[in-house]
Parts: C-alpha cells; sequence; structure tokens
C-alpha cells in the first residue's frame, strides 16, 4: 500500500481543525463500542434495585435507571447494537445501490425501469417505509437491517447513477472499449474507480442517518426488541422516567447526536475535498 | 410545454402504480392471514374461510392484486380491521393534526433556514458561515423524538408554558387545537431547517457567481440590494422546491414526533395501524402519503415549465 497518498489524503482531508475533531470523536466512540466489555465500569444488564433512579455522581458518571443499571455502562455497551446496525445498513446499501446505479447508468434499458422504482420508494419518508418493512418482515435487529438497508438503496442508486452517466462518456471509457475491454470489467473497474468518491461520501452521511433511524424506529416499538440496549431503546424505555429522571434520556440521545454529528462532519470533510469542483473554488 | 406535462403525468402515474404494487404484494409477505387476524383467537375454521371468501382472499393472488388496484384507482382504499370504518375515513377523521402540523413545522424550518443559508453563502468561509453551517448539520443530527422528550420536560412539565401532550379536550377551539401543536412544530421545524439552510446556501453561491450578479456589482449597486433583488429572487424557485418536498415528507415524516406529543394525527393512526397489524390502513396511509409527495411534486415541475424558459423545450 502506497502510504504517502494515505498520508497525503489525511492531511488534505484534516485540514479543517473541526473534520480532525469530529473524527478524533467518532474513533472513540468506535473504539468505546467495540472494548465495551473493558472499559464499561459495569455490567449493562447488572441490576440494584435499591441504587434505581440516582443521578449522575462519581460512581455512576450518567446516573442509574429504573433498575439500577449503570447508564454510563449501558450506553458504551448500546453504541455496539446502534453503531454495528449503522455499520452493516452502509454496507448493503452501498453493495446494492452501486449495483444498481450502474446499471441503471450504464444500460439505457434497465434506467427507466430501476429509477422510476427508485422514483416510488423516494416517494415516501424514509421512517414511513422502514415502519412499514419492519413491520412486514417482523421485528429484529436484522430485520431493521434489512429494512433500512431497502429505504436507502435508492438514495446512493441514484448518486452512482448520475455519476455513471457522466463518467460514462468521458473518452478513457470509449478507448477501453475500443481496446475489446469487456463491458463487465468496464463497469466494475474503470468507471466504478470514478464515481467512488460520490459513494464514500454518501457511505458516511447514510451511516449517520441509520444511526438516527434505527433509534427512531426502536423508540416507536417497531425496531429492536427492548430488551437489547440500543441508544433508541434506552430512550424509549426511559421516557416514561423523564419527569423524575431527566438522565435516562438525555445521555443516550447525546450518543446519538455525537455520533451523527461527527459522521456528517467527516462526511461534509471527505466531499469539500473530493469534488475538484469545490476544490478549485475555495 | 403541454407535451412535457404530459410526460411528467404519465411518470407520476407510472410511480403510483409502482408504489401501489409494492406496497400490496410486501403486505402479503407479512406473517399472519388478515381473516383470522380480523376474528380473533375465537373464531371456527369455518368462520374464517367464510370471511375470506366475503373479502376474496380465497382467490389466486394475481386476481386479487387485480381487483384490489381496480379498488384503489377508484379511490377505495378498503375497510380499517379495527376501527369499522373505510380507511380513506379514518385517515380524513385524523388530517388535521398532521395537515397543520407540518405547515407550521415547515414554516418554522423555512424562516430559520432560509435567513441562516443567505447569511452563510454571503459569508462564505467566515465565521457566520461556519456557525450557520455547523448549528444545520447539528439540527440534522437530533434525533426529533428526544428533542421532542427534552422540550416537553424543560418547556411543558417544568415550565408550564405548553400543554404536555394531546391535541386538546374534544370540543377545543382552533386555537386551543394550534396552541398544543407549538412545541411539536417548533422541534419537527429545527430538525427540518439544516435541508433547507444547506440548499439555501448551495443555491445563492450558485446565483452569486452568476456574470449578471458580477454585472450589478460593476454598476455599483449596494451589495444588500444585488442580494436581495438580483440573487435570492434567482433561488426562490430551488428554494421553494425544497421547502415544498420537505413539506410533502413531513406529512408521513412527522410519524415519531406525532407518537412523542400525543398527537392524534395520520403518523398516530400508522403507527397504532403497524402495532394491530391493521394492513389495509397501513397500505392506503402509504398510497395517501405517497400520492401527496407525487402530486406535489409535479406541481412543482408544473410550475418550474411556467415559470422558468429554459424548461420548456
Amino acid at each position: 500500500m502506497d502510504f504517502t497518498a494515505l498520508r497525503l489524503f489525511l492531511k488534505r482531508l484534516f485540514k479543517r481543525k473541526l473534520v480532525l475533531f469530529a473524527a478524533i470523536v467518532l474513533a472513540l466512540v468506535v473504539i468505546l463500542a467495540i472494548a465495551a466489555p473493558w472499559v464499561a465500569p459495569f455490567s449493562p444488564t447488572g441490576m440494584k434495585v435499591s441504587q434505581r433512579l440516582r443521578p449522575p455522581s462519581m460512581v455512576n458518571w450518567f446516573g442509574t435507571d429504573e433498575f439500577g443499571r449503570d447508564i454510563l455502562s449501558r450506553v458504551i455497551y448500546g453504541g455496539r447494537a446502534s453503531l454495528g446496525i449503522g455499520m452493516a445498513v452502509v454496507l448493503a446499501s452501498m453493495i446494492a445501490g452501486t449495483t444498481l446505479g450502474l446499471l441503471a447508468g450504464y444500460f439505457r434499458a434497465l434506467d427507466n425501469i430501476i429509477m422510476r422504482i427508485v422514483d416510488a420508494m423516494m416517494s415516501l419518508p424514509d421512517i414511513l417505509l422502514a415502519i412499514f418493512l419492519v413491520a412486514v418482515l417482523g421485528a429484529s435487529a436484522g430485520n431493521v437491517v434489512l429494512a433500512l438497508t431497502i429505504v436507502y438503496t435508492p438514495r446512493v442508486t441514484r448518486v452512482v447513477r448520475g455519476s455513471t452517466l457522466v463518467v460514462r462518456e468521458l473518452p478513457f471509457v470509449e478507448a477501453a472499449h475500443v481496446l475489446g475491454v469487456s463491458t463487465w470489467r468496464i463497469l466494475s473497474v474503470h468507471i466504478l474507480l470514478n464515481v467512488a468518491s460520490p459513494i464514500l461520501v454518501q457511505a458516511t452521511f447514510i451511516f449517520a442517518y441509520a444511526v438516527l433511524a434505527e433509534a427512531g424506529l426502536s423508540f416507536l416499538g417497531t425496531g429492536v426488541p427492548p430488551e437489547i440496549p440500543t441508544w433508541g431503546t434506552m430512550i424509549a424505555t426511559g421516557q416514561q422516567y423523564a419527569d423524575q429522571a431527566v438522565w435516562l434520556v438525555l445521555f443516550p440521545g447525546l450518543a446519538i447526536v455525537f455520533s451523527a454529528l461527527s459522521l456528517q462532519l467527516v462526511g461534509d470533510g471527505l466531499r469539500d475535498m473530493l469534488d475538484p469542483k469545490l476544490r478549485k473554488a475555495l | 410545454m403541454l407535451v412535457n406535462i404530459a410526460r411528467r403525468l404519465a411518470a407520476m402515474l407510472a410511480v403510483m402504480f409502482i408504489v401501489a404494487t409494492m406496497v400490496f404484494f410486501l403486505t402479503r409477505l407479512a406473517p399472519g392471514d388478515p381473516a383470522s387476524l380480523m376474528l380473533g383467537d375465537q373464531a371456527t375454521a369455518a368462520d374464517v374461510a367464510q370471511l375470506r371468501k366475503t373479502f376474496g382472499l380465497d382467490q389466486p393472488l394475481i386476481v386479487q392484486y387485480v381487483l384490489w388496484l381496480k379498488e384503489v384507482a377508484s379511490g377505495n382504499l378498503g375497510q380499517s380491521i379495527f376501527l369499522q370504518r373505510p380507511v380513506l375515513q379514518a385517515i380524513g377523521e385524523r388530517a388535521e393534526p398532521t395537515f397543520f402540523l407540518a405547515l407550521f413545522s415547515i414554516l418554522i424550518a423555512a424562516v430559520i433556514g432560509i435567513p441562516a443559508g443567505i447569511a452563510s453563502a454571503v459569508w462564505r468561509g467566515r465565521h457566520a458561515d461556519q456557525v450557520a453551517s455547523g448549528l444545520a448539520m447539528l439540527a440534522a443530527s437530533i434525533p426529533s423524538f428526544w428533542l421532542g422528550l427534552l422540550f416537553m420536560q424543560f418547556f411543558a412539565v417544568r415550565l408550564g408554558w405548553f400543554p404536555v401532550a394531546g391535541y386538546g379536550d374534544p370540543g377545543a377551539g382552533l386555537v386551543q387545537r394550534l396552541y398544543h401543536l407549538v412545541l411539536p412544530a417548533t422541534v419537527l421545524g429545527i430538525v427540518n431547517s439544516a435541508l433547507i439552510t444547506r440548499f439555501t446556501r448551495a443555491s445563492m453561491l450558485d446565483v452569486l457567481s452568476e456574470d449578471y450578479v458580477r454585472t450589478a456589482r460593476a454598476k455599483g449597486l449596494p451589495e444588500h440590494r444585488i442580494i436581495l433583488r438580483h440573487a435570492l429572487g434567482n433561488t426562490l424557485v430551488p428554494i421553494i422546491t425544497v421547502v415544498g418536498l420537505t413539506a410533502a415528507l413531513l406529512i408521513g415524516g412527522a410519524i415519531i414526533t406525532e407518537t412523542v406529543f400525543g398527537l392524534p394525527g395520520i403518523g398516530n393512526l400508522v403507527v397504532s395501524a403497524v402495532l394491530r397489524r391493521d394492513y389495509p390502513v397501513i397500505q392506503g396511509a402509504l398510497i395517501v402519503i405517497a400520492g401527496i409527495y407525487v402530486i406535489i411534486n409535479f406541481a412543482i415541475d408544473v410550475i418550474y415549465t411556467l415559470v422558468d424558459p429554459r424548461v420548456k423545450t
């Protein structure tokens, strides 16, 4: 691997201090979630009824919930499910959306069909479509991933198709044709590499949206079952105690805000850096 | 021009057809037979069979689909399983809070988003831009239900300035009902202002680099006049587009906020239908909501065609 290129990439990306800060926050959240069993001060499920609804203190930094469970530990463990679901949605919708977008952008015959379906799906609000799909599929973490993948695939498709339409007209694609490169190889190598940057930018934004949407679904009771601690289920179960113990709701929500915000800031930084039009203007 | 509009109309019908098809077949994937669901646990097999026949559920799937499409095309969205009334009527009864909520939210979002977007384009790269763009991104990262719960705790429970939840007593006057919408509309307005800020900023930046803006500057016009008359006038159409589409998406997207604040709107209807597996209501609501979005989209396209001479060809 060429490390000079990577270093140059990171240097340009982190030219804006805020983007660097966001990337650090994001890395921290991800590391905490992965290392949860070692870094969480308490068990996320350990109940201590005598300690219930305690406000934040030196022992329980984020306070305790209605069963006396430590909220900090639950927020750290909750990141595993929330970020894990977000990551899975990003990967799956990138693969599906990129494939469909390349096909729609390259083959005129498929374009009309694929894009009409994309239009139809985008005529429904994200959260409504997600609720409907989870209702049909059944509420489980896997089905939440599937539903959100179906919701976000059209966005990726639209972006990839748009870029493909531009790239396919460029002389190097024609040259590849003339040289006898197979259509499959042109699509999967020549065009894909040239539409990679908008895909990468979309990935960070969809990650943020997916974390928010998962929380929303869990909050409505149409997402991950409440016994799995995710940031959304914590807010959902915490809301009935909100008037006496607002920290039950406050901290998982802040975890969502910080994650989504840093993802979007990193995405914004990537876009500024990768979009040649913007770069020239800066 | 007419050809263009006709083509848009055809695309709109195609989208609605796909939505209807998708909704029908996906619903059939769901576990559980609608007839036994409707009759409950106590029903005999004969009762279930009888009901299946009444609803045409014993027919092959494709026949059911064609019959259903015909009904939908003629405006009949079927009967709710639990509410004992036509789906369209159930949606109509819940339309008012959702409509006003979407309207007020979009007004608040526009009042925040448009000036913030203009400021951040005009002072691009400066502190004002960083603050406005940063706040927009923050707003887009806040889960609406979380902000709703916090607002409710602070402004309604602690300070008592606003009602905690609901839509007023039955028979409450319009003012009283709208008063219940202040908090939810503020929450949704803040969360949705982000998109409008970003969009206004981008369109404004586009226009500010146009030749006629440079000409206006060369003529020595004052800067505020250039921005408010020459530039803003030309960004209004794209801004109105994004405001219109956001408003359309809010009609279905307000689901979570309606649930937090216990508003008896369409979103609340959908959530309870999902929890009770009342499929006709879910199907009907999806079709109505997609329909509103598609119609607003179509209206915007037609306005574009009428206003912008470049689209006419």
